[in-house]
């Protein structure tokens, strides 16, 4: 077999019935931090932060907007990753990883998209304009739902998540593009304010509110994609015996 | 203006913020009670695939004897 250079643990990690019960230890987990670390963002960008010199409130937009875009990508990249181990290795559990995703990141660009145009008209006059960096996030929404579309589109499950997942991998070159776009082309979008590596061009009352909501974010998609996974879990192996016992013991309670 | 009500004014603001935070939050809610539901109805069909399984099965038994 040539995965053999999988290590065992990871190997059993990757089993439905295995998964569904660690993730179904995890996600209240992650969604109680998720939660948490989200209310001390807010606390922190909505009331603790001051107005910015140039933009006033309008800028408190940020706390939530440039973590949506954050995710929007992420979420995009973890999605291409399990995609192309599905493709390759044909592991169940990635199909299911890449495919329940989908939607997730769907609601992340929706969201960098609505709260970007709820920023833009107050800052820039104007809800839209197709500019490099909110063209080709506009183009990472439509492929998100392409994704979730394909899937769909198929009778049986398996063959529509690996049409989708040929799908999202050719799709991650638009995730540089977005990311770059402010650098490669002249764009009425501002430049990143955030640096990982150097000094970030913000004080430290607002960014330190900015990387808690990235990292709520972050726990929400654990546990969102948690819930996810396991319901396709039971869904795609409905016939198989673990699941029956799982349904039998829940229609005791 | 009171603390409270120059806090929701957000400086004029306040039609452009508190529609964008009412997105995030919809949109996520949203997100998160979709495997739910989805998750209940699936549960409602196994069971009912299970039963009628379950009633074949038993039929069957009763039907032709096992074999010797």
């Amino acid at each position: 077999m040539a995965t053999n250079w999988i290590p065992l643990w990871l190997h059993k990690l990757g089993s439905p019935p295995t998964f569904y019960r660690f993730a179904g230890t995890l996600q209240p987990w992650a969604m109680t931090l998720a939660l948490l670390l989200g209310a001390i963002a807010l606390y922190g960008g909505l009331v603790l932060a001051p107005a910015d010199y140039q933009q006033g409130d309008a800028y408190r937009i940020i706390f939530i907007h440039v973590p949506s875009a954050w995710m929007s990508m992420f979420i995009y990249g973890v999605m291409g990753v399990s995609a192309f181990i599905a493709l390759v290795w044909r592991i169940k559990l990635a199909e299911v990883v890449a495919m329940e995703s989908a939607p997730i990141g769907a609601a992340f660009t929706f969201i960098t998209l609505v709260t970007g145009s709820l920023w833009g008209k107050p800052m820039w006059g104007t809800w839209w304009t197709w500019d490099a960096r909110l063209t080709s996030e506009l183009v990472l929404l439509f492929l998100y739902l392409g994704v979730v579309g394909l899937y769909h589109a198929f009778e049986d499950r398996r063959q529509g998540a690996r049409a989708a997942a040929f799908l999202a991998i050719i799709g991650i070159i638009n995730v540089p593009i977005v990311h770059f776009s402010v650098n490669w082309w002249n764009t009425l979008h501002q430049g990143s304010t955030v640096n990982i590596f150097g000094q970030s061009k913000m004080s430290a009352a607002m960014l330190w509110p900015l990387l808690t909501m990235m990292l709520a974010t972050k726990f929400y998609y654990a546990a969102s994609l948690f819930s996810r996974v396991r319901t396709a879990l039971l869904s795609l192996e409905g016939g198989k015996d673990w699941v029956r016992k799982i349904v039998e013991n829940e229609a005791r309670r | 203006m009171s603390p409270l009500a120059s806090f929701l004014a957000m400086g004029g603001y306040a039609a452009y913020v508190w529609p964008a935070y009412a997105v995030f939050f919809i949109v996520l809610i949203a997100d998160s009670l979709a495997p739910r539901l989805r998750r209940r109805r699936l549960l409602h069909d196994l069971r009912a695939r299970i039963a009628r399984k379950r009633a074949r099965d038993s039929r069957a038994s009763v039907s032709t004897p096992p074999p010797a």
